[in-house]
């Protein structure tokens, strides 16, 4: 065990056994993360992926805040009964504008990376009031307070300059029009729709979320929630292709 | 001069606060402001009544008043930390217990689920760490603490962190990043906090009088400084103002989520293991009166365990968007770091090799071999867990909630409750603990507990895992996903049971420590010179 023998230069020197420490818990790390950076099917450009609109934004926000991440994953694994259940699974880029992303670990509720479109704006009101008046075996909290708290949007402008610096493509027009396009989202009829559309696509769901006249966190929540997974066209999306 | 330079110092802080609460854009980012208003407000008035004094003459013995302190803050973040997390257990079974009618989201799963990790992993864990790793490094370096006064900041500049990023959950204000939470601003604070610590921790080990580092010093430091790498790397974010909390991080997507379950899976692998590790090293040895069965493995298992722990991250993510030799890698990895663990475990266990018998005697020594079976249990658990065949029905469930929990209430509640044991007779200078009685009941709930929540997880766990993945003969999913809530509801209730019974036993700890403390029943004071001096 001769080389054992030597360690004692390492206990004796603490300028040594700090720095040996830290080269060796570097490694892995490195070996790890650094390659996500480069690979293709890691940064891979999927049709249809865009940045989220002002209110969605504000919605995820709120998502983020009510801790929904530690009970609902966003991410769908290739299992027989996970695609059954929740749809096609999870693709890497849809989460590329998710800073940071919300993949979970738990679910004490269901999967929602594909909850969009699944249920009327009025469930999801209903269910995220009172949730056992809808599921009745359901254990989620009350959030009702989301429908009488106004959402505050003096800073969206900011809000979206924060996500581009850290690199989704939000323009310097999208910037600009944030509170214009926030509004126009919730009335399809109004004059701001056209630069919604212009900056978001004409996919974007237009509409009252809550059916309440006020801008409410509930608007933002649900619009968040209506977007989640239908960013892609799985109709026509081929992995292949796309790699 | 020197309180001069402080109170100035403090009250630029006081006003940056003030500053601060009046642009404030959010509620927890004011709240936040506010604490610390009072915080540097309260130590701005001490300083200035300082002026003038004439120095004090620096002491010379061990530094164990900051000892002390975190000792009585493990205790107390531990018992807090232990009760939410029992409420929220209970609010998984019975929803009502979110009082939402009552308190708003205040008091939601969501937010305090948060509160209860951080409270258990960094307030109980952190404080236990602190203090501790304070109490060795002074005994095994024949040094008094480096710095004088830093280490007082250390301590409360670590409370601080704490009260900052507990309301901050609760007023709705986080990263969402498990386990690191905490926004930006008091990522900062940490930050500095955490350097002061190692300069504490190294300065001590520079200047120790024994020529050799203790082996508990080489996980402590290997702790300290990886901790500092993860934090700072998994914290990396743009603040959208510097007068509100909300921050995006600078990575998205795949990238986000792999540096943040290398972020994760290290704050156990160093937080949790690691550093509990350097207190393994020092008490279980001490409390037994026998050295460290082996010098060789200390050596072999140290290197192996920093090395591979860092691997692990990826089985956090297993079948999802995540590259998959990103994923095999780190389940060879986990594989793999069975051994050292175990080296670990067999290092601790065997150091009772000779004195056996002092099990049947001693609740404390019982008390922390527990903990080394409990180490040793779940760190098998959790190289199996992270085999994907495995994982595929693991993850996602309760079982991963048992598995998390028999670590921390078994390993690293246990070895605490040992260490905490251990010290406060020597710190109060008593005879022995007030009662080893209760000690002995504590013994025995704590381990019923942990017993009744980790079934209760496995039972829970695998269940849903199946129930999930249930199809009948047409290929049609058997189950709604309502259908599991509804089969886990007894499952929950034993869980939230085998919580209760952990917090139990430590009230009653809490309760023997102060009677210790205070001189009552067995715990007669001895003279206070029997405390040998550093230097």
């Amino acid at each position: 065990m001769g080389i054992l023998d030597k360690h004692g230069v390492i206990e004796r020197n603490a300028t040594l056994l700090m720095v040996l420490s830290l080269v060796v818990v570097s490694i892995g790390g490195l070996v790890q993360i650094v390659p996500l950076f480069f690979l293709e099917n890691t940064i891979e450009d999927v049709e249809g992926m865009r940045p989220y609109t002002p209110l969605e934004l504000a919605g995820r926000d709120i998502y983020i805040a009510e801790g929904c991440y530690v009970c609902h994953s966003q991410m769908i694994r290739p299992m027989r009964d996970e695609v059954e259940r929740y749809g096609h699974y999870s693709l890497a880029a849809e989460s590329r504008y998710d800073h940071p992303f919300q993949w979970g670990s738990k679910r004490t509720g269901p999967d929602l990376a594909r909850v969009g479109g699944r249920y009327s704006d009025e469930w999801h009101v209903d269910h995220l009031t009172d949730p056992r008046s809808v599921v009745p075996e359901s254990i989620m909290p009350e959030y009702g307070f989301l429908k009488h708290t106004a959402l505050d949007i003096e800073f969206v402008e900011d809000r979206l300059i924060a996500d581009a610096m850290v690199g989704v493509p939000y323009t310097e027009a999208m910037i600009a029009s944030a509170k214009e396009d926030l509004m126009a989202q919730l009335d399809p009829y109004s004059d701001g729709i056209d630069n919604l559309y212009a900056g978001y696509g004409e996919n974007v769901v237009a509409r009252n979320f809550d059916g309440q006249d006020e801008l409410t966190q509930m608007d933002a929540l649900v619009a968040y929630l209506q977007v989640l997974g239908t960013m892609v066209d799985f109709s026509t999306f081929e992995p292949e292709a796309s790699r | 001069m020197q309180h001069i330079i402080k109170a100035v110092l403090l009250g630029v802080i006081v006003l940056a606060a003030a500053f601060a609460t009046n642009f404030a854009r959010d509620l927890s980012y004011q709240v936040s402001a506010i604490v610390i208003i009072l915080w540097a407000g309260y130590l701005f008035i001490r300083e200035i009544g300082k002026i003038g004094n004439a120095p004090v003459p620096a002491e010379t013995g061990y530094m164990d008043g900051v000892v002390r302190a975190g000792v009585i803050a493990t205790v107390f973040w531990g018992i807090t930390g232990f009760t939410v997390g029992v409420w929220i257990a209970f609010e998984l079974a019975f929803p009502a217990m979110n009082l939402t009618e009552w308190t708003g989201p205040y008091l939601n799963f969501g937010r305090l689920r948060p509160l209860h990790t951080s409270a258990v992993i960094f307030a109980f864990g952190g404080n236990a760490l602190i203090a501790t790793s304070f109490y060795v490094v002074q005994r095994t370096s024949a040094a008094r603490l480096f710095g004088g006064n830093l280490a007082w900041f250390v301590f409360w500049g670590y409370q601080l962190f704490i009260v900052l990023a507990a309301l901050s959950y609760v007023l709705g204000a986080s990263q969402s990043r498990e386990y690191a939470e905490p926004e930006w601003y008091i990522d900062l604070w940490l930050t500095i906090v955490w350097v002061a610590y190692l300069m504490v921790f190294a300065g001590t080990i520079y200047k120790r009088k024994e020529p050799h580092i203790y082996v508990a010093n080489w996980f402590y430091l290997a702790f300290i400084i990886t901790i500092a790498m993860l934090h700072i790397v998994n914290n990396l974010a743009v603040p959208v103002s510097i007068f509100g909390s909300k921050s995006v991080s600078l990575f998205s997507g795949v990238q986000d989520a792999m540096t943040q379950w290398w972020y994760g899976h290290n704050a156990v692998g160093f937080f949790l293991t690691a550093g509990f590790l350097g207190m393994m090293y020092y008490f279980v040895p001490k409390q037994a009166n026998r050295p460290v069965f082996s010098y060789k493995l200390s050596i072999v298992h140290f290197w192996a365990l920093i090395f591979l722990y860092i691997w692990a991250g990826p089985h956090h993510l297993h079948y999802t968007a995540l590259p998959d030799w990103a994923q095999t890698l780190g389940m060879v990895m986990s594989i793999i770091l069975w051994m050292p663990s175990w080296g670990g475990m067999i290092n601790g266990l065997m150091t009772l090799s000779g004195a056996w018998d002092k099990l049947r005697t001693d609740a404390v020594l019982r008390i922390m071999v527990v903990s080394i079976a409990f180490y040793g249990m779940s760190t098998f658990e959790g190289p199996m867990m992270a085999i994907k065949a495995v994982n595929s029905l693991s993850h996602y469930t309760d079982w991963t909630i048992g598995h998390v929990h028999s670590g921390a209430l078994g390993w690293n509640g246990m070895i605490s409750f040992g260490a905490l044991y251990f010290l406060v007779p020597r710190l109060w200078f008593r005879e022995r603990l007030y009662s080893m009685k209760l000690v002995n009941y504590h013994f025995w709930l704590a381990t019923i507990g942990i017993v009744l929540y980790a079934s209760s997880m496995w039972v829970s766990g695998i269940m849903e895992g199946l129930m999930w993945r249930e199809v009948d003969a047409q290929g049609f999913l058997v189950n709604a996903f309502s259908d599991t809530v509804v089969a886990k509801y007894s499952l929950l209730i034993i869980r939230g049971t085998g919580g209760l019974f952990y917090l139990t036993g430590a009230l009653i700890m809490a309760y023997n420590l102060r009677m210790t403390m205070v001189g009552a029943g067995d715990a007669t004071p001895i003279k206070a010179s029997a405390a040998v001096p550093a230097e």
